[in-house]
């Protein structure tokens, strides 16, 4: 069995993180291994997830950790 | 394995604060700071309301600290009082359409067909020390239709898993599937032209300065 390039994007995400059924794993795997512009597509995803998985990308405001450890501070003591 | 261990260290420091060592929770928490201000952001507007939603979600976790139970895992604990906290305060206040608060999702629809480029050269996490590709990948994130957007932050960012994601959003496992899927794809077709530019010019102006 073949199957085209829209079904493929179809499973992207699955394919990602290795949910995928093993029948259909294996059917992507062997249109991603002759079909350039999908195994693009994968590796331009998989490249943006391990981006936005960086630490540096989303930050806590500047003075959220103290302002709220100073808060924590008052309201538990006055327990 | 690591979370295991990470969770009877938890769990041994948890039950120090309930017997009456309350400065341990400062150090409880940090771990988790990010997800908490993460996870109200993008219930909430606005950056002040998101800290002071985080603020009142650590609170509260303390003084319902005795409630927890060691089976389920104390970040995604932290996780479910952040989201009702943030529930709460989008509803006092009222300024938001209610569909946003529980949109059903378009489960069925079209899928998002991706960018196709075939020349994706891949950028170096080094990039990231760039403001203007941390800034592209925020501003893609924060432009995904906020059910897409929660899902992706817990999954992708925060790195939970499927099950503990659908867990704190009270959706089955079936829909995150489908919204992170759709989130992912939204980013990739947005975001691939835009790091290719980026990396185009950046090794431009790498080459001529070298």
């Amino acid at each position: 069995m073949v199957i085209e390039c829209k079904h493929v994007w179809n499973y992207i995400s699955d394919f990602l993180d290795g949910s995928l059924a093993e029948e259909t794993r294996e059917l992507v795997q062997k249109h991603l291994e002759h079909c350039e512009i999908c195994s693009a597509i994968l590796d331009s995803t998989r490249n943006i997830l391990v981006l936005t998985a960086d630490d540096r990308v989303f930050e806590l405001p500047v003075g959220f950790s103290e302002r709220l450890h100073a808060r924590l501070n008052r309201e538990i003591s006055k327990k | 394995m690591e979370s295991g261990v990470q969770n009877q260290a938890e769990s041994e420091m948890i039950a120090a604060i309930l017997a009456g060592n309350t400065q341990l929770y400062h150090d409880l928490i940090r771990p988790h700071e990010r997800t908490v201000y993460m996870m109200a952001l993008s219930y909430m507007k606005n950056e002040a309301d998101a800290e002071e939603v985080a603020q009142e979600a650590f609170l509260k976790a303390f003084h319902n600290l005795a409630t927890f139970r060691s089976e389920s895992k104390f970040s995604t604990w932290l996780i479910s009082i952040t989201l009702n906290e943030a529930r709460g305060r989008l509803r006092r206040q009222a300024a938001v359409r209610m569909e946003s608060l529980d949109e059903p999702a378009d489960e069925e629809g079209g899928g998002v067909s991706p960018a196709l480029l075939r020349d994706w050269r891949e950028i170096p996490s080094e990039a990231l020390e760039r403001g203007e590709v941390r800034k592209l990948l925020q501003q893609a994130v924060a432009g995904l239709p906020e059910i897409y957007r929660r899902v992706f932050l817990l999954r992708d960012v925060e790195e939970l898993s499927v099950n503990e994601a659908a867990e704190v959003l009270q959706i089955s496992i079936a829909s995150v599937k489908v919204r992170l899927h759709r989130a992912r794809m939204m980013l990739q077709k947005q975001l691939t032209p835009q790091l290719k530019t980026v990396s185009r010019e950046s090794k431009r102006r790498w080459f001529q300065w070298s």
